[in-house]
């Protein structure tokens, strides 16, 4: 990926201020009045990782199996069922007869028991989005879940729902 | 929409009975490292802000040293998010942007059917947030400006951001600070009275 924008603006002028610039600072982003990190689970390596108040999912530590033995080796869910991204939202549908299940998918089961998001599955369980996603590919398979895709990319959002988060936020 | 919805299936028992699905919709926070994205998801989110990973497979480039046996990398990306339920029918989602460059390829997926962007920017580091004004301005993603004030950061007007960051009139930009619901509902007021505004010629419904 190209990177533009370094050709971008020019920076303002003016002192950088002692404490805070640079990478020194990682780790002090103030949330919500809380200083000390009070997040559990493993880090991430390769990534700057959850900043500090940030809930890295409910695990309480790294499992030690590899992402993708959860999906048999798939990275991908199969071509044949809903577009699932990370706003998708899944719900149970009621009344399944109970079967055996792998202990990843019950786990989404009970998740899924109110409407709840493919990223919110994720970092509650704390297992890969892309792993989430082919595990309920599955479940939608077998019908166990049902789900709603968000918008297409191609398609703009409905005025009367722009309007109805402009409403929320304002209640909030 | 409704065709790719699994409410129809016809493997699903019962579909007339399920309850109605909500709809999900996001905005996407962008802005430098420690420009306060994840301050401000948390200050208007209802659930403590939570991380998830997108594991991504790249071909990979530059020198092949393992003749040709291992041809691609996985790059864990971690993405900060929070929640915001609007009505029975609609829950927003806010997703903070990764903050390294070399996480690019995830903007994609985030930007795609986001209602619109914030940028945060820190006066600090004005030029850590170039390249999310250039990326929202290329795919065309609505966004507002959001200074975040930081202590003893030189407060600078909107104008002089809006010259240093070169962007047009049309682009809101707004003084904040992240630590304060208040002030976080303002910038997303304003972010979604400009995609209304933006939008309006050709939306729907």
């Amino acid at each position: 990926m190209n990177t533009p924008g370094e050709q971008r603006g020019i920076v303002l002028p003016g002192p950088v201020s002692a404490e805070g610039a640079g990478t020194g600072t990682s780790g002090t982003e103030p949330v919500g009045g809380r200083s000390a990190p009070w997040y559990r689970g493993r880090t991430h390596p390769t990534s700057e990782g959850p900043s500090p108040g940030v809930l890295a999912g409910d695990a309480p530590g790294g499992s030690l199996v590899r992402p993708y033995t959860m999906t048999r080796g798939r990275t991908r869910p199969s071509d044949y069922g809903p577009r699932l991204d990370m706003i998708t939202i899944v719900v149970a549908v009621r009344g399944r007869a109970e079967r055996p299940l792998e202990p990843e998918q019950r786990e989404i089961l009970r998740l899924c028991r109110r409407p709840i998001s493919v990223a919110e599955i994720s970092a509650r369980l704390d297992v890969p989005m892309t792993v989430v996603k082919v595990l309920l590919g599955d479940l939608v398979a077998e019908g166990d879940v049902r789900t709603r895709a968000s918008v297409p990319v191609t398609q703009l959002p409905e005025k009367k729902v722009l309007q109805a988060v402009l409403d929320g936020i304002r209640r909030l | 929409m409704a065709s790719a919805d699994s409410e129809t299936r016809p493997g699903a028992r019962e579909p007339t009975r399920q309850e109605p699905i909500p709809q999900a919709v996001k905005i996407i926070v962008a802005g430098g490292f420690g420009a306060g994205k994840t301050t401000l998801v948390g200050s208007v989110s209802e659930i403590a802000p939570l991380s998830t990973e997108e594991v991504m497979t790249e071909a990979s480039f530059g020198v092949d040293d393992t003749g040709g046996v291992e041809d691609k990398t996985t790059t864990t990306v971690a993405l900060d998010f929070g929640r915001i339920t609007i009505n029975s029918d609609i829950v927003l989602y806010l997703f903070g942007t990764p903050g390294q460059d070399r996480f690019w390829f995830m903007w994609d997926e985030l930007s795609e059917g986001a209602l619109g962007a914030v940028v945060l920017a820190d006066t600090r580091r004005l030029d850590t947030c170039f390249h999310a004004v250039d990326f929202f301005e290329r795919r065309g993603v609505p966004f507002v400006v959001a200074v975040n004030r930081f202590d003893g950061a030189d407060d600078y007007g909107a104008e002089e951001v809006r010259e240093a960051l070169d962007v047009t009139e049309g682009v809101p930009i707004l003084m904040a600070d992240a630590r304060v619901r208040t002030s976080c509902k303002e910038v997303l007021v304003e972010l979604i009275t400009h995609v209304l505004r933006v939008r309006s010629p050709a939306l729907s419904g």
